[in-house]
């Protein structure tokens, strides 16, 4: 089939073709479908439980983005997250009287520094990201339980008890229990929309771009491949130090195998969200998507009373689904492009 | 003589610059270990007797075998991530065909029979859930890394939703013996490990396969070029990765006598220890079999000292990570400062 313009043809099909478009589109269908069997499902008070208990996961997610889209990987932000929780945990139990402000940067200080060291060990043994990560996993995870001997915190101060209670938009059910839009999501929403922007907007985004679609020009165009991957993997570890400390908010305990295990969702709702494994590709809203849609399907499977053993199959079938798609279509559209330079 | 032991030796060395230090680990964790041991049991329990040697020897076949998988996609640039949840499914899907068709098969006298066929039938299942792997990597060209992940999340999530969280266990008297048996004091278990580590070292050196394999890890784009038919031989590299898993996971399933959905999830990071250890380079191209045998058994000596010496099994993770970050720090500064090794070595 010949076109008189396929430039014009090219943006109309990656117009449709774009992934958080289909995302969209299917998260509404799944709200619609699981709206007709379960009408209580749409309602806001659980739209905001599941913004609320989605919200570490998402927070987890934009960090792994960028590590993603930089061209790396790291397994071991759980570890991290569950490390910064203990830190965190252990400075509130001894000084209740700590200001909150400053107990809430101790996760975050914590999340960066081990965020950074993976930076730094990938970096300079030049060793693929996968392995490193798997083994500082062990390390964090394997100190921690052997240094606290796996006990759990809780009973932490009132302010931080009354936290997640805070509420930018507040409701009252029929039974006269408040419900609403909590803070903690709102804090999701921030990191995202930072890292939205940031990607997007500014030269230390594109960079990382740059340095996932192809390592070596970007090396050979200047950039600093060294802070970069900092950056990277640094804020990663600050999302994995704040998704803890959300973590820690919400359930109001810190057990140290709660997270560790659960790397895959995180892993499962990026590459949903578009984020290509060749590294310099995907968005922070196809991520939020991502987020969403798992966040939907388990709490549909959930209310269609799926037994809980179930959900690691779908999990799984998702991702390999949709990494295929993406990838599929990655290279579907790199044949176009050649094709279309080639004319 | 001795000159001559020495002068090939030495030629080895310089062959296998790899793994050349191994040997010297070997004996320094041993002679350390067995010390250590002695002084703190106050010569109770002596990590160089007969037991601990038993002992160590029952858990290298299943840890080799997972390791020799892991390795095996290591040498194409790859790595398989899903081998421990490959071979709880093989392990899971065996067992309750076991526990299935046992009685019936027991009363018409046809166990051994079903022993057999449930055995072939796991290696068939262990080899198909490899070439999935293989077809998501050579076929939709989705990174090896990614493309295990989802498996292992899948693989995991199937052996869950089969078992609902249980433990099934109960294997019948006659399979169990894989494990326990044994021929002049050698268990099973352990030739089978043998044999399949000797089958791979000849396939890895000798068949054009295993060069092939060598070549595609190295250079991808030359090795397509030198008419290696790529596709095939990551399909075949992962089909045999799969089938080292279910030798794998019979073994531990005559072990254990049982299977569930997360047993030794750990292990994950001990296989790519081993491998990398054994001088296996993870971005492909470089290790042999040799090397990784050796590394195994410095592993399990290192395994059994720390747990004779009642050291927490949590630390002992944490030290198998540092390990694995300090034996690829010792490789890149090895790489970096090439040193007296003859230049034509220098990667």
């Amino acid at each position: 089939m010949t076109n008189k313009n396929p430039g014009a043809q090219l943006r109309l099909q990656r117009f449709f073709g774009q992934n958080e478009t289909i995302l969209l589109l299917v998260l509404l269908a799944m709200v619609t479908a699981i709206t007709a069997v379960s009408p209580r499902f749409l309602g806001p008070e659980n739209l905001f439980s599941i913004l609320l208990s989605a919200s570490y996961t998402g927070i987890f997610a934009i960090g792994f983005l960028l590590v993603l889209v930089s061209g790396g990987l790291d397994v071991s932000f759980t570890a991290v997250a569950t490390v910064a929780q203990y830190a965190m945990g252990t400075v509130l139990l001894a000084n209740p009287d700590i200001s909150p402000a400053l107990a809430l940067l101790i996760p975050l200080l914590v999340g960066m520094a081990l965020g950074s060291l993976n930076a730094l060990l990938i970096h300079y043994l030049s060793a693929p990201p996968i392995i490193i990560t798997i083994a500082n996993l062990n390390i964090f995870f394997g100190l921690l339980q052997f240094i606290t001997g796996g006990e759990w915190l809780n009973g932490f101060p009132e302010w931080f008890d009354h936290f997640p209670q805070t509420y930018v938009l507040s409701f009252e059910n029929a039974d006269g229990v408040k419900y609403g839009l909590s803070v903690i999501v709102m804090i999701w929403l921030a990191v995202a929309v930072v890292a939205g922007v940031l990607m997007h907007y500014f030269k230390a985004g594109r960079k990382l771009y740059a340095m996932g679609g192809n390592l070596e020009a970007a090396r050979r165009a200047g950039i600093d491949i060294l802070r970069y991957r900092i950056f990277a993997y640094g804020f990663l570890g600050f999302c994995a130090g704040l998704g803890g400390m959300v973590h820690t908010l919400i359930t109001q305990t810190v057990v140290p195998n709660t997270l560790v295990g659960h790397e895959f969702d995180v892993v499962a709702a990026v590459v949903l969200g578009g984020a290509s494994i060749f590294g310099g590709s995907g968005t922070v809203v196809g991520t939020v998507l991502g987020v969403g849609l798992l966040a939907v399907l388990s709490n549909a499977l959930t209310i269609m009373k799926v037994p809980t053993y179930w959900h690691e199959v779908f999990v799984g079938a998702i991702v390999i689904l949709s990494i295929t798609i993406t990838t599929l279509s990655a290279l579907a559209a790199r044949n176009r492009e050649k094709k279309y330079h080639a004319q | 003589m001795l000159n001559n032991l020495l002068a090939a030796s030495r030629a080895w060395g310089k062959r296998n610059a790899e793994m050349a230090a191994l040997p010297f680990l070997l004996v320094g964790v041993v002679l350390l270990l067995s010390v250590a041991i002695e002084i703190t049991s106050e010569g109770n329990v002596h990590f160089l007797s007969v037991e601990n040697f038993g002992a160590m020897a029952a858990q290298i076949p299943e840890l080799g075998l997972l390791s020799l998988a892991m390795m095996v996609t290591m040498l194409t640039a790859g790595i398989n991530l899903s081998i421990i949840s490959s071979a709880n499914l093989v392990g899971v899907t065996m067992a309750i065909t076991m526990l299935t068709f046992g009685p019936g098969a027991a009363s018409a006298g046809l166990t051994l029979p079903l022993i057999v066929l449930t055995i072939v039938g796991g290696l068939l299942f262990s080899v198909l859930l490899g070439l999935f792997n293989g077809l998501l990597i050579a076929k939709l060209k989705i990174t090896p890394v990614l493309a295990t992940l989802g498996t292992m999340i899948l693989y995991e999530g199937l052996t869950l939703a089969i078992t609902k969280g249980y433990v099934i266990s109960g294997m019948p008297e006659e399979f169990l013996v894989i494990a326990s048996g044994d021929v002049f004091g050698v268990p099973y278990a352990l030739i089978v490990f043998t044999v399949a580590a000797v089958v791979m070292a000849y396939v890895l050196q000798r068949r054009p396969f295993g060069r092939q394999l060598y070549m595609l890890g190295s250079n991808q784009t030359a090795a397509s070029f030198s008419a290696v038919n790529i596709d095939r031989v990551i399909l075949k590299t992962y089909m045999l990765s799969g089938l080292l898993v279910g030798l794998a996971a019979i073994i531990m399933l005559s072990r254990f006598s049982s299977a569930n959905a997360r047993q030794g999830t750990s292990l994950l990071l001990v296989t790519v220890l081993i491998a990398v250890l054994g001088g296996t380079d993870p971005d492909g191209g470089f290790g042999k079999v040799l090397g990784l045998v050796m590394a195994l058994v410095i592993m399990q000596c290192i395994t059994s000292g720390l747990n004779l010496l009642g050291i927490s099994s949590f630390l002992t993770l944490g030290l198998w990570g540092a390990l694995l970050i300090g034996v690829i720090a010792y490789r890149s500064y090895r790489a970096k400062n090439p040193g007296n090794r003859p230049k034509s070595v220098s990667a």
